[in-house]
């Protein structure tokens, strides 16, 4: 089986991956919230990967105005959870070219997140799923989804930036 | 002589620890006391395991908790609901690995003895090697007791004691009976599944602050000004809601003095009739106007049932304790059975509000995890729980009431806990 590889859209697909993940390690919250799209859906299930998140809980399920919600909640300096921040640093890999139509891009990525807050450290693993739609001056995210590993068991606090 | 050993079986003094407006801080972390605790209230008393609504139909299963311990809430072929353990009789190991489904039968995968969702052995492989066993002591073993109250399904591993309905006493009764009235069928449904929340704290912090309304004006500041939300003013100084000591540990924040002053039909859940007209059509038509505009306008109660169930308005959490230092906190949307259009909004408030990631929980819970740690310092020793104890009083119906914001509610829970530990 021969793969076909735009060379070019997958690296612009991971410049595009690489700076989310620092913005969100160094909770660069406006940049961050720039990235997403009028219409967008962030998404973190809990209790599997497909579950149907208009009937069940998931742990983030976010409209555009939630995800506005809960950076203006980060900036009144109050968010005791992240006061002082959790320091992160991020790897993301396995950077997959789904499906492209010219308009949006699916796109498979895996991340693994250390974190260290006062509690202690924490490692989380997750596999993410965009859906990247393309505007004017380059990619924006209509729908992040991240299935963390062990969602279906009891975790502890994840307020950073996932 | 004194020896290491007998000094560290030696027996807390539960009458020193626990103050009436003081309790001391090795109450959080001292392990012996943790062991007691499971002995004397986990593993005695009645403790909130599931509601029948996980298990609708016949075969169903879910796994559950008490403490440490895993449950297996079953529903037989005939519609009874079983609280079963995970442990097969044989040698010790799970029969059971997943969270839910639909079976008749648990098989022990190590040597297929095999278990009916009722508990009773169903049989083993090569049966000729077991000619003087007793069949009907090879179940799997069962939580003692078991009892329900309006689906809540609760479970008690002493064989003796006060009934549920006993335990819940008038108050824990009345916030259950309180909370199905605002289904217009007089039903809740626990069907959106479960966020499974863990903090590195001890469990009592949590059941303290599910009723502590001094904190929610600081610590979730953060978001009620941003989401302009009214809840703050709740829990305000000028407040007219109130904290009750419900007895035997079960206490209230009860908001319905502010609703009712603020008049206003589903304010409670900060919104309009406007908004969910099949729901307002549909409680006028099973209440009657005068009853269903009373129900909206008070709203679902904010109670701390002990040890593990606190109905927070508009969703449930059930604590659980796995160590002196470890506690999750499972919670789901509130769903009301023949309401679409308020149960879609319920989930949606839910997601936002509570869980590993929540706007009001995660903070909550940075909260456990920094007193958990802050009471391991050696001065001073003792948390001060004196809060408005110059202003409680009876109310009419002789629960001792005080300021919203007042610690009448946690002082409650510890004479419970000094009770159930003294015993």
């Amino acid at each position: 089986m021969t793969i076909h590889v735009d060379l070019a859209l997958l690296a612009e697909v991971e410049q595009f991956l690489y700076r989310e993940a620092r913005l969100q390690d160094t909770h660069a919250y406006d940049d961050w919230e720039a990235l997403w799209t009028d219409d967008a859906i962030y998404w973190i299930p809990a209790n599997g990967a497909d579950i149907d998140p208009e009937q069940k809980m998931s742990i983030i399920y976010d409209n555009r105005s939630r995800i506005g919600l809960r950076i203006k909640q980060f900036h009144t300096g109050q968010r005791h959870t992240q006061m002082p921040r959790s320091s992160l640093g991020r790897v993301v890999s396995n950077v997959e070219i789904i499906d492209d139509d010219g308009k949006e891009i699916r796109v498979a990525s895996n991340a693994m997140i250390y974190e260290s807050n006062l509690r202690g450290e924490t490692v989380w693993a997750t596999r993410n799923e965009f859906l990247l739609r393309r505007n004017g001056d380059g990619l924006r995210m209509a729908c992040k989804k991240v299935v963390l590993v062990n969602n279906d068991k009891p975790i502890y606090t994840m307020s950073f930036l996932v | 002589m004194i020896t290491h050993r007998a000094l560290a079986t030696s027996v807390p003094n539960f009458a020193y620890l626990v103050k009436e407006d003081r309790i001391h801080g090795s109450l959080y972390t001292d392990e012996e006391i943790f062991r007691l605790e499971l002995e004397n209230i986990w593993y005695k008393g009645w403790v909130y395991v599931g509601h029948t609504s996980e298990v609708p139909i016949p075969n169903d299963f879910i796994m559950k908790s008490i403490g440490p311990q895993e449950v297996i809430m079953t529903r037989d072929r005939d519609g009874q609901i079983h609280l079963l353990q995970n442990r097969c009789p044989h040698r010790g190991n799970q029969v059971c690995t997943e969270a839910k489904g639909n079976r008749g039968i648990f098989t022990c995968p190590y040597h297929r003895w095999s278990f009916a969702n009722t508990g009773k052995l169903r049989g083993y492989p090569y049966p000729d090697g077991y000619e003087t066993a007793d069949r009907s002591e090879l179940g799997l073993g069962r939580v003692t007791r078991m009892a329900e109250y309006k689906g809540f399904v609760f479970g008690s591993f002493a064989a003796d004691g006060p009934s549920l309905e006993e335990h819940l006493g008038r108050g824990g009764r009345d916030a259950i009976d309180r909370l199905v009235m605002t289904s217009p069928e007089g039903e809740v449904e626990i069907t959106a599944g479960f966020l499974q929340h863990k903090a590195k704290a001890n469990w009592k912090f949590l059941v303290e602050n599910e009723t502590d309304g001094y904190h929610p004006q600081f610590v979730h500041d953060s978001i009620f000004s941003v989401a302009q939300s009214g809840i703050g003013d709740l829990y305000g100084s000028e407040s007219t809601a109130l904290a009750r000591d419900l007895g035997d540990g079960h206490t209230e924040n009860d908001l319905r003095p502010e609703f009712r002053r603020i008049g206003k039909l589903l304010n409670w859940f900060g919104t309009t009739e406007d908004r969910v007209p099949d729901y307002v059509a549909k409680m006028v038509e099973a209440y009657g106007d005068e009853k269903a505009r009373q129900i909206m306008i008070d709203g679902t109660p904010h109670v701390m049932i002990f040890p593990n169930l606190f109905i927070a308005e508009i969703q449930i959490f059930v604590i659980q304790p796995l160590s002196v230092n470890e506690t999750v906190q499972h919670v789901t949307a509130l769903q009301f059975k023949g309401a679409p259009d308020l149960n879609s909004r319920l989930r949606q408030q839910t997601m936002g509000s509570v869980g590993p990631a929540g706007f009001l929980l995660a903070d909550d819970s940075e909260m456990y995890e920094r007193t958990q740690r802050g009471v391991a310092a050696k001065n001073p020793e003792w948390n001060y729980l004196g809060r408005g104890i110059h202003r409680e009083r009876r109310d009419e119906e002789g629960y001792l009431v005080a300021d919203n914001t007042d610690e009448v509610t946690t002082r409650g829970i510890w004479r419970h806990y000094r009770e159930l530990m003294e015993a």
